[in-house]
């Protein structure tokens, strides 16, 4: 189920979705805008585009330090949107972010006046990844009411009644964590994720697997998992990372970008080829 | 209190998803064992906290401050509790539960070091792993407790990003556990974090004011006119206060850190006190809602204070809720006047406070037609691990109450 059109669009083709994160306004706004447009010609089909929060519990070392960038560089919530507005890209976006952001925005407590200017932005949904279905009404309820997505993080450790209520909840893809901890790039896949899936096999909401992703065969593999999309982060995190640490063009940056996500995109279409084989269509 | 974990608006459960499943079973573990005293739980904490921890702690007449400010003046002496800080209530009562509920590994948090030292007491008593997140900047101000922690066998890790106080203690521990939640408890330090931990580390610390109020009928064969207790997260002030919330002729004054200014610096993101009670904003941050000290954007801010334990942008979701009904009295106590509580009780009463404590008597010294004919004063913990920072801090000032260490200069040595 989905609320946002375009967001269910997304999912709607017939391959597997590549969903790229990368923090808003990291290392400047400027270089940032090029980055999240080379994702968009590298085959990204949804981004998740972070605005940064002082405390991101959820994140590794990658991401935190992503996230302090972008602060130090001056991206604040009304930067972020006018980040979304200047972008020149035709790929759904979704706003990654810690509640209390959501929570302060305009001028009443609560996270509606957020969730009102995203829509007026063109965003259409939101992963938070402190926000449990138990604290959720709220933001839900402003989803519903300006037809954003609400993504939910299903967890290893989700299972039973836990995972019944998330599923009356979420709405535009759910965000399958593949591995317990933190985010960040790892050398292998998890045999979790097979197992993670399974568990939701009779969803009818596209599932998306991320954390640990790093390469096109690791796409590939979630993929033949059972995966309808790849969310991978902190792997073009790095690229951002060194670019910034070398002090390498933005151009060139920004076309290793679009290298890795054409990398990564390829790789969800491969498994999704293999998936077809091994189930003989 | 409600069910879910609420005080009013404030307190819930804010965590990543992987988190829910080890929060659910640390409620029910709490509700069991701590609650309903299942398998005996409650009978071993207490015993425990006699025999290990030496409860009771006295409550103290000083007659010193009682005759400099014309009230009767008592402190409860949870500086004398083993370890020297109350923190041992709440770090033994978890690290139990922990061993009841079949965990296999401690992790905590701690800002001054007094609650990392609590529990890698309390692991080393209880024969279990324990490692413990805390900041650079706290790292190099309380290196006592860093070495007893290292001696108590915990490992120590140093958390870089950020000012590297209790704030990025507190996140990268979660991280730990985000990672290690099936086998691991996170012993969290004060009454704050998702529920039930609030109200659980205010259980365990509950038999602070339980002593206070019966120490107080046996001896003066009445209630005080009040309790003071300095206030950072919160947990020796729950402690003192809990079991006087419903005695309404009793003032409850919690006194937090003023730090050098009221003032906050937006543009660098930088509150130069941790006054949140009195200042902060209603808001998210690391599993509750409470009050925080944040920008106008909610970005959290960078708090100050003289003292370590006290130096945290968020607090108890309890206290904020008993702020808002009036029921608790918020103060705050600038880096000076703490400092000159910490050398006027070391002084006339021979008892070296934590800076963190010395802030109630920085408070007593500037109202003590406040605090009624009858006070209670939490002395929360004593001051060995902050000598270093205070005499290095007393010769910046020019305090009224002052110690000079020129002795060390005539044998050619420095501090």
């Amino acid at each position: 189920m989905a609320n946002n059109p375009a967001l269910a669009a997304a999912f709607e083709r017939d391959e597997p979705a590549f969903v790229p994160y990368l923090a808003a306004g990291d290392p400047d706004y400027d270089a940032s805008i090029e980055y999240v447009e080379a994702l968009a010609r590298g085959g990204a089909d949804v981004i998740e585009l972070g605005l940064p929060f002082s405390e991101p519990i959820a994140e590794g070392t990658t991401i935190q330090d992503a996230i302090v960038r972008a602060l130090d560089a001056g991206m604040t919530p009304d930067r972020y949107f006018e980040f979304v507005e200047d972008l020149d890209v035709d790929v759904p976006l979704v706003c990654m972010t810690y509640y209390n952001l959501l929570y302060q925005y305009g001028d009443e407590l609560g996270p509606r006046p957020f969730v009102e200017k995203a829509a007026d932005v063109g965003l259409t949904g939101f992963v938070v990844p402190d926000l449990p279905a138990e604290e959720a009404d709220p933001l839900r309820a402003a989803c519903d009411e300006f037809d954003l997505d609400l993504v939910f993080i299903v967890a290893p450790t989700t299972r039973g009644e836990r995972l019944d209520r998330m599923r009356e909840q979420v709405s535009g893809y759910v965000y399958v964590q593949a591995r317990l901890g933190t985010t960040g790039a790892r050398d292998d896949v998890s045999d979790q994720t097979e197992v993670s899936l399974s568990r939701i096999d009779d969803w009818d909401v596209p599932k998306a697997v991320g954390f640990g992703i790093k390469e096109g065969d690791h796409a590939a593999r979630i993929v033949r998992a059972g995966a309808d999309g790849a969310i991978v982060g902190s792997a073009l995190v790095d690229i951002v990372a060194a670019g910034e640490e070398n002090d390498d063009p933005v151009a060139d940056v920004a076309d290793r970008l679009e290298t890795k996500a054409h990398e990564l995109k390829q790789g969800a279409l491969r498994g999704a080829e293999q998936r077809a084989e091994a189930s003989g269509d | 209190m409600s069910e879910t974990g609420k005080f009013g608006q404030y307190g819930g459960q804010y965590v990543p998803e992987a988190l829910m499943p080890a929060i659910e079973e640390l409620t029910d573990a709490y509700e069991r064992y701590v609650l309903d005293n299942e398998d005996g739980f409650m009978d071993e904490f207490r015993e425990r906290l006699r025999d290990f921890g030496g409860r009771p702690t006295p409550l103290q007449y000083a007659d010193q401050l009682s005759e400099r400010y014309d009230t009767d003046v008592y402190l409860k002496r949870e500086d004398l509790l083993h370890g020297g800080a109350h923190k041992l209530n709440n770090a033994l009562g978890q690290v139990l539960l922990a061993k009841y509920m079949g965990k296999d590994r401690i992790i905590a948090e701690t800002g001054a070091g007094q609650h990392g030292t609590a529990t890698a007491m309390a692991a080393a008593h209880l024969d279990m792993p324990c490692e413990i997140y805390m900041g650079r900047t706290d790292i190099n101000r309380q290196r006592p407790n860093v070495f007893r922690m290292r001696l108590n066998g915990a490992e120590v890790n140093p958390v870089t990003v950020g000012r590297g106080t209790l704030k990025e203690a507190i996140s990268e521990t979660m991280r730990d556990w985000a990672t290690t939640v099936e086998t691991t408890h996170y012993v969290i330090g004060s009454i704050v974090g998702p529920d039930p931990f609030p109200r659980m580390v205010r259980d365990f610390h509950r038999v602070i004011s339980d002593e206070m109020r019966e120490q107080s009928l046996d001896r003066l064969g009445r209630l005080p006119d009040s309790v003071l207790a300095c206030a950072g997260g919160g947990s020796n002030t729950m402690g003192a206060f809990a079991e006087f919330v419903d005695d309404d002729a009793v003032d409850l004054v919690a006194v937090e850190a003023g730090g050098s200014s009221l003032t906050v610096d937006e543009d660098e993101g930088v509150a130069p006190n941790s006054a949140t009670l009195s200042t902060g904003v209603e808001g998210v941050l690391h599993g509750a809602r409470t009050k925080l000290l944040q920008d106008s954007d909610g970005q959290i801010m960078e708090s100050h204070s003289v003292s370590a334990g006290l130096d945290y942008a968020g607090v108890g979701p309890e206290l904020a809720y008993l702020v808002d009904e009036g029921r608790v009295t918020p103060v705050n106590v600038g880096d000076d006047a703490a400092l000159e509580g910490f050398h006027r009780l070391s002084q006339e009463e021979g008892i070296i406070p934590a800076l963190e404590t010395a802030h109630a008597f920085g408070y007593l010294h500037e109202n003590p037609d406040a605090v009624g004919d009858v006070t209670l004063i939490n002395v929360s913990g004593r001051g060995d691990k902050d000598l270093e920072t205070v005499i290095e801090e007393t010769e910046k000032r020019d305090l009224d109450v002052d110690v000079e260490m020129s002795v060390f200069e005539s044998s050619g040595g420095a501090m």
